[in-house]
């Protein structure tokens, strides 16, 4: 199985095509084969999957199940995975069928639907996998395509402004990253990703019209892949596009882009921007530290105040991804291990909750939190699923949430004690804004009459929360089922990232002797 | 003159011939009622000739004493030249017949200005070149005001003709400098003046002069003010013919006379060729945000991808030349498709150039509507199509041979020029159904051009269909 993960890749785009090809007619029995062929094609490629967790093999730290294959201008299609993507892969593949199963009740352009989000999985998936710069890239862009169009077709009132700003927002952030990577193709004259890792690149300081570049080229190439991952993460700043691009997509659109698409730019930064240019990531990670903190404080906040329920989740990921960019630019075992271990169990748990808003707002139709109150009395079920969400949202010991935040806070306390200390502020807020929204949608009496005939949960919508309930759980008892996989190679990782900074400051010190 | 230098010129000896005997042949016939034949044969005859050229060509040849070079860059785009007008010929059939618009010349004269394309990327010497370009541009004034009793139509053929006039005077103007100041017409000799230390300064004016010239063939701004109005006026498959071969030929020409002629002076072109692609790109993206009407969105649209081109072009390099080449391939495969889809807008029978018209068109003719989406993406460079490969390689080219900012420019703009191209997408697939849209179907000549030229945009990018290492050898030949 020397194909494996093209296998893996290319199982959803080859269903997308069969849709597109073979499915006539809008009628019930069609939508009815789009659904199907979609969660067949899905699930497969989870099975299929399990054969690489399977064979993976984590004291290895190099890439396994590596395919290369020559293309266009010196560039390759090479695939492969290590012990920082392997569990990217697996989330996604995780997460897929639950998509498809979540959007059961679907009307609207059915077959289209299934279309778009097979071949959003294929590009998600090929992200992860890509071993080869501008196969990365175009796997990374493509997935705005359908994107764009989950939000702009099946969006809520507010849909094309949301997706035209989260296209043109992220595909502003990715040129730039474009750039570099063609400054990157020319000066290691390769573009493939394991070559890369072992090259150095600059960083003695030059000035451009007057303004010294403090690092040199690894500065503007770290920058440049900053602006896109940054925006992907999203960070604070520039993390306006999500709340717009949540609220108005559809629920399953909104867990594929919390529970996978966010993953992409903390991704990025382990793979690239922490190897490849290491003397810039010291130089900046000062600024980033407090980036993250003030991220996860003022979003924190800003949740606190949300009448929307997506807004307010929306808001709760923008702080997650901000401990996520604080553990990453710690740079030392925890904060990488922990950032990795974050963005696995807040795939889980924010994928959950968006589930949690999709059951209440196919039943009311409003995601206005007001509008809601005792739901606990006429939906049990419901209750105790969303409780455990959210608790595992504050990061209560016992679930995923907790063990991801308690290493990066752990991890960066080494580092910058300040921004420890103010980023764990920011774990009482999460608390206070998930609990609140809980007591106000949940408990207390059920006074208001659109509520009185609402209905529990049914078993397809239990079935879908069931696998996530489980993962919660078992990271958050055991969390050595992910540790094990990406300890070696975050170790291999951050000791490549140590020995290029002693040797950057040995070299600089000669220099000035 | 020999056979050999004849032998040389047999396809454009061939084309010309044709084009003369026919147009004798349709007057004193039946006139009109020949011109769908005509059409057909004509483009018949372009790809027998495009293939003919693939297949026998070899070697760098020169014939007149050098005033014409035949070599694997002009093969390049001759082939280009040939097979995209005759694939405009053909999308055209059916839409002038209907709209009573077919005259046996359209065909003859596109057939002539295909000669002169011909001549101009394989031109060796100044007065090859200008003949070169006024045979084409003389067939294409004709073509552009060819619905006679159209105000915009008959509008559109004269701005063309008093700015080409205009632009062609510019272009006398540089040549006639460069011959006072280098002595030869010839590119070889040229070079070779440039080459004994520095280029003069009467040479450089006239260099100056020769690029403004060719920059308005091209439409790089600021010579571009004609492009969006003969856009609009002239009959939509005229505008097609427009947007691909004479855009061709003229990128075609720019590389044979910078590097042919002043190749030993890339400094002193280089930064001219790169504010032209700056101020192309930009305007291109900006201009089109606020258009309606699709034809003229596709003008700004092709002043921003002239831009592209030209950034490839400014680099100075043997990658530079092969990016363009490439760029120009992939750039006229999207236009033809796109057009195809724009000669098949129709309400009731009626063209429709509005693009508020699309409004839920993907409801109507989903396969239709995802190729249109295909060339949108592509249009604007987002991968995987192939138009991000066309940017991907200008973008190298520039940024390898010192250009870092222009390549980030470029990239800026295409984020905006985005904006149209999803604006487009945003009627066919967002729209709401209350408004009135297209008429369903179309003619299958050109459904299928729309769909083979969107399955090239996706399939292309395993592996360009061997267009990239044509083009390599094609640029290796040009520069030296």
């Amino acid at each position: 199985m020397e194909n494996l993960l093209s296998i893996v890749t290319f199982i959803p785009a080859l269903a997308a095509l069969i849709l597109l090809v073979f499915l006539r007619g809008d009628d019930e029995d069609a939508n009815r084969n789009a659904k199907w062929v979609a969660m067949f094609a899905t699930s497969a490629t989870f099975l299929v999957s399990l054969f690489i967790l399977a064979g993976f093999d984590p004291q290895d730290t190099g890439f396994q199940f590596v395919e290369e294959r020559d293309w266009l201008l010196g560039l390759q299609y090479k695939m492969g995975v290590d012990g920082i993507s392997v569990l990217f892969v697996m989330l996604t593949t995780f997460m897929m069928p639950l998509v498809i199963a979540a959007s059961w009740n679907v009307t609207l352009r059915v077959k289209e639907y299934m279309i778009a989000f097979l071949l959003l999985e294929t590009l998600m998936l090929g992200v992860f996998m890509a071993l080869d710069l501008v196969l990365f890239y175009l796997f990374f862009e493509a997935g705005l395509i359908p994107m764009f169009l989950i939000i702009g077709i099946w969006g809520g009132a507010n849909r094309i402004y949301a997706s035209f700003k989260f296209f043109l927002y992220t595909f502003l952030g990715s040129v730039l990253m474009l750039v570099a990577m063609v400054g990157m193709f020319a000066d290691a004259g390769t573009t493939d990703i394991e070559a890369l890792l072992r090259h150095e690149f600059t960083f003695s300081d030059f000035s451009i019209l007057g303004v010294q570049i403090v690092g040199g080229m690894q500065t503007l190439l770290f920058l440049a892949f900053f602006a896109s991952f940054a925006v992907k993460m999203p960070m604070w700043p520039v993390h306006t596009w999500l709340p717009d691009a949540h609220v108005q997509a559809p629920t399953a659109g909104s867990v594929v882009l919390a529970a996978i698409l966010l993953k992409l730019g903390g991704y990025g930064f382990i793979r690239f921007s922490l190897p490849m240019f290491p003397v810039a990531a010291e130089i900046w990670s000062p600024m980033i530290l407090w980036m993250s903190a003030i991220a996860i404080v003022y979003t924190s906040l800003v949740a606190l105040v949300q009448e929307d329920m997506k807004k307010l989740i929306a808001y709760s990921s923008v702080a997650h991804m901000g401990f996520v960019t604080m553990g990453i630019f710690a740079a030392n075992q925890q904060g990488v291990d922990g950032a990795i271990f974050q963005m696995i169990s807040h795939g889980f748990i924010s994928g959950a909750l968006f589930l949690c808003v999709g059951v209440i707002y196919d039943r009311m139709h409003t995601r206005d939190i007001d509008a809601y109150g005792g739901l606990v009395n006429r939906m049990p079920a419901y209750a105790l699923i969303f409780m455990l969400f959210t608790m595992a949202n504050v990061g209560l010991p016992g679930t995923s949430g907790f063990v991801g935040e308690f290493l990066t806070l752990m991890a960066v306390f080494q580092v910058n004690t300040w921004v420890a200390a103010v980023a764990t502020t920011g774990v009482i807020f999460s608390a206070a804004y998930a609990l609140w929204l809980y007591r106000r949608v949940v408990m207390g009496d059920l006074i208001k009459e659109s509520l009185k005939s609402i209905t529990d949960m049914t078993p397809r919508e239990r079935w879908i929360f069931a696998p996530l309930v489980a993962m919660t759980l078992l990271l958050g008892v055991y969390p050595a089922l992910v540790l094990d996989v990406t300890g070696p190679s975050v170790a291999a990782l951050v000791a490549n990232y140590d020995t290029a900074l002693a040797a950057a400051e040995a070299a600089s010190q000669l220099a000035s002797n | 003159m020999t056979s050999a230098d004849l032998n040389l010129i047999l396809p454009e000896i061939i084309l010309s011939l044709y084009a003369m005997g026919m147009l004798l042949v349709a007057v004193y016939t039946t006139k009109d009622a020949l011109a769908s034949t005509l059409v057909f044969l004509t483009a018949g005859l372009m790809v027998t000739l495009g293939a003919w050229i693939t297949v026998h060509g070899s070697g760098t040849n020169v014939a007149f004493n050098g005033m014409l070079i035949e070599d694997g860059f002009a093969r390049f785009a001759k082939v280009t030249i040939l097979f995209s007008a005759a694939a405009v010929l053909v999308m055209s059939e059916n839409y002038m017949k209907q709209r009573d618009l077919l005259r046996f010349e359209y065909p003859l004269l596109v057939a002539l200005a295909a000669v002169g394309m011909m001549v101009m990327v394989s031109a060796g010497d100044l007065m090859t070149l200008y003949m070169g370009l006024e045979l084409q541009s003389l067939a294409l004034y004709v073509v552009a005001s060819l619905r006679r009793d159209s105000v915009k139509s008959t509008e559109a053929g004269l701005k063309y003709f008093v700015l080409g006039a205009l632009s062609s005077g510019l272009l006398l103007y540089g040549a006639s400098l460069v011959y006072g100041y280098a002595g030869t017409t010839l590119f070889s000799g040229i070079i070779e003046t440039a080459q004994h230390g520095d280029v003069s300064l009467g040479l450089l004016f006239g260099l100056v002069f020769l690029i403004a010239g060719m920059a308005f063939k091209v439409s790089a701004v600021p010579f571009h003010m004609w492009t969006p109005d003969v856009y609009e006026g002239a009959p939509t498959p005229v505008t097609a013919f427009f947007a691909t071969a004479p855009k061709v030929a003229a990128m075609g020409l720019f590389a044979r006379v910078l590097h042919d002629a002043f190749g030993n002076a890339v400094s002193d072109w280089s930064q001219i060729v790169a504010l032209l692609s700056v101020c192309s790109m930009f305007l291109g993206a900006v201009a089109a945000i606020g258009q309606t009407n699709i034809k003229r969105l596709m003008a700004f649209s092709s002043i921003a991808h002239m831009g592209y081109a030209l950034m490839g072009l400014a680099a100075g390099t043997v990658l530079g030349v092969q990016a363009m080449l490439i760029y120009m391939a992939i750039y006229v495969t999207m236009n033809v498709g796109t057009f195809a889809f724009i000669l098949m807008m129709e309400r009731d029978g009626q063209p429709v150039t509005d693009i508020r018209a699309l409004n839920m068109y993907s409801k109507k003719e989903p396969g239709k509507a995802l190729a249109v989406l295909v060339l949108m993406f592509s249009l604007a460079g987002v991968p995987p199509m192939l138009g991000f490969f066309g940017k991907f390689y200008v973008l190298r080219a520039a940024y390898e041979g010192g250009l870092a900012w222009l390549a980030v420019a470029g990239v800026v703009a295409s984020v905006i020029g985005a904006y149209y191209y999803l604006r487009i997408v945003f009627y066919m697939y967002f729209g709401d159904e209350s408004e009135e849209g297209l008429d369903a179907g179309g003619s299958p000549i050109l459904s299928g051009f729309l769909l083979v030229s969107a399955a090239i945009m996706v399939l292309g990018i395993a592996n360009m269909f061997g267009v990239e290492a044509a083009a390599a050898s094609a640029a290796a030949t040009l520069v030296n």
